[in-house]
């Protein structure tokens, strides 16, 4: 708004001996409020309003989709490692499981607007909806890997029962299978959404929520001291895959993917790819043979993929005040729909 | 009573705001305070949770059908009431975990308040931008097509209120009906841009609140092709499975070599 100048008396007198001498008066004259006014012009959106909604979670929420993604792929870490016969890291794997989940639903809970009717959450059973698909997934991924991890501390405390194991095995492939849909779902509960930068990207989101995840788990595992060659392999994998990734969304220039490179929020987006891939995978690569270098390695990955989880979701909210994003995805399917 | 619907006719709104009045005055909703936002008379800005009927106001350089107006470049002033679209296949109740959001016997789609526990999974899945959930209370709201009304045999406060009938409640199919002998009426008078806004033909499936519109929808912020998100559940799917499964392949790689 452009702030109008004080006129004083003395300026006042000046104007009328100006009149009463010239017969007019020249002056800049005042700057109404709202100038220049607009002129009306067909508009491609409502004022330029936002069409859709922004989501409303709070930071928990990609909080939880890290850790619920390492919980659950560390569970799967942990079946195969019982199968290959690595004893220590189903230990290990099983704790981080466990402890991810427990750690999930607190973060879960917290971000609901009436926390106390979390349960709620279990009174339909609905796949089609991610949502509510991903409050069981929890549910039984939290059981199942509880159970493996006293199943497994009791036959480590001497109580070898044959059943016990058995209980273990079934418990752990629970955990496994649970723990991928629990590492997944959260990707879908994004692409089927709304919000024009997640549903576009509906397909990649799996592969950055996966390859996060098992990056994660595996970094987490090293920090517990598995600097095996299981753990640098995954590594690897997981560093090679966000860099293809990044290079893929600043390459691909769709509209859609504005907020993952443009402004704040593309930075962000670029900080965690840069932090998950190419710092991990170099440190892996040139100084693998260094602890101090993996350590670094997988605190740069995990780092990463945090930050990544976060980009997402802010990504998310920018599109959704973005009406073009959302009509341009839509006008080339009704001149479709038209010609058709 | 079969299934219950609005048709919006924005060639006869006014921008009086009774429907804006009556529908926070009946159904107790907090007020939104006072924003001039000076896009024209608007200051509702959009439906939330606390607005469940938002009068637009469009100014736009093109006549009004054959009108005749004093200014030197063509122009038009138009009003309309959004509202809930209570689509066939609405995204907010696909989305709901809790099954709080259902259908109502009048085919309304209704949030149950007492049930719902602020997830926000409905807010992201309006393709229309409608549910929103309100910060004090912590849950969800958006118009209940004034079903307790209904279930008395009144009409919504809304269509109660307006003076011109541009809200008009009715049978679906006879409005769907009434809506496209509107906008034939409106063709004939000179209305040329007169259209019915009902996406039928795309997964919403068609709405119950309907609306006559002049021009683009794009100009009111209504989507031009809307979608229920659940569409897009089986490529998203497809994707996590193959992306699971070479999860699954690469950490067994891991242990094995």
């Amino acid at each position: 708004m452009a702030a109008n100048r004080q006129i004083t008396e003395d300026q006042l007198d000046m104007l009328r001996q100006e009149a009463g001498r010239t017969g007019r008066v020249q002056d800049r004259g005042i700057v109404p409020v709202a100038s220049p006014f607009p002129k009306p012009a067909l508009a491609t959106s409502y004022h330029g309003n936002p069409v859709l909604k922004p989501p409303t979670w709070t930071w928990q929420v990609p909080l939880y989709f890290f850790v619920g993604g390492v919980a659950g792929i560390s569970a799967v870490m942990a079946l195969v490692a019982h199968i290959v016969g690595d004893a220590g890291l189903v230990r290990h794997a099983l704790w981080v499981g466990f402890a991810g989940a427990l750690t999930s639903a607190p973060l879960l809970i917290a971000d609901l607007g009436r926390p106390a009717r979390f349960l709620n959450m279990l009174r339909v059973f609905k796949p089609r909806s991610a949502m509510s698909l991903g409050a069981w997934t929890l549910s039984g991924f939290s059981s199942a890997v509880g159970l493996a991890v006293v199943c497994h501390e009791l036959i480590l405390a001497g109580y070898g029962y044959e059943s016990l194991l058995t209980l273990q095995w079934l418990a752990e492939t629970l955990a496994a299978v649970t723990g991928l849909i629990l590492a997944s779902y959260t990707s879908v509960l994004l692409g089927v959404t709304a919000i024009p930068v997640w549903s576009e990207n509906r397909r990649l989101l799996p592969v950055v929520f996966l390859t996060g995840a098992m990056g994660s788990a595996a970094a987490v595992l090293e920090l517990l001291g598995f600097l095996v060659p299981a753990t640098q392999f995954i590594g690897v994998v997981a560093s090679t895959v966000e860099i293809v990734i990044a290079i893929g969304i600043e390459l691909r220039d769709r509209y859609v993917d504005r907020p993952l490179r443009e402004g704040a929020v593309g930075w962000l987006t670029r900080a965690g790819a840069v932090l998950a891939g190419p710092t991990a995978l170099l440190l892996r690569i040139f100084w693998g043979h260094s602890l101090a270098a993996r350590y670094i390695a997988a605190s740069s990955f995990l780092a990463g993929a945090l930050i990544a989880r976060y980009a997402w979701i802010t990504a998310g909210r920018v599109s959704s005040r973005d009406p073009q994003a959302l009509f341009q995805i839509q006008r080339h399917k009704r001149t479709e729909a038209r010609s058709t | 009573m079969g299934v219950s619907a609005f048709l919006t006719d924005a060639t006869l709104c006014i921008g009086c705001k009774a429907c804006e009045v009556a529908c926070k005055e009946w159904n107790h909703i907090p007020a939104d305070g006072f924003n001039f936002t000076g896009k024209s008379y608007d200051n509702t800005d959009s439906l939330g949770a606390s607005t469940w009927r938002h009068v637009m106001f469009l100014e736009q350089p093109a006549t009004l059908g054959r009108q005749i107006t004093g200014t030197a470049d063509p122009f038009r002033w138009l009003f309309l009431s959004d509202v809930c679209k209570h689509c066939a296949n609405a995204g907010c109740l696909e989305a709901c975990p809790t099954g709080a959001i259902v259908r109502t016997e009048v085919g309304s789609v209704f949030v149950q308040n007492d049930v719902c526990n602020g997830c926000g999974y409905c807010v992201v899945s309006c393709p229309f931008g409608v549910v929103d959930k309100n910060h004090e209370v912590g849950t969800a709201f958006k118009c209940t097509f004034c079903y307790d009304r209904q279930r008395e045999g009144l009409v919504p406060a809304c269509a109660k209120a307006c003076p011109t009938q541009s809200i008009k409640f009715g049978e679906l199919d006879e409005l769907r009906k009434r809506a496209k002998l509107r906008v034939e009426q409106l063709q004939e008078r000179g209305y040329d841009d007169a259209r019915v806004y009902d996406p039928e033909e795309t997964s919403v499936g068609g709405t119950h609140a309907m609306f006559v519109i002049l021009g683009e929808p794009e100009a009111y912020n209504f989507p031009p092709a809307p979608e229920v998100p659940i569409v897009h559940m089986k490529s998203a799917w497809t994707a996590a499975l193959i992306s699971a499964l070479i999860v699954v392949l690469v950490v067994c790689l891991a242990f094995v070599l």
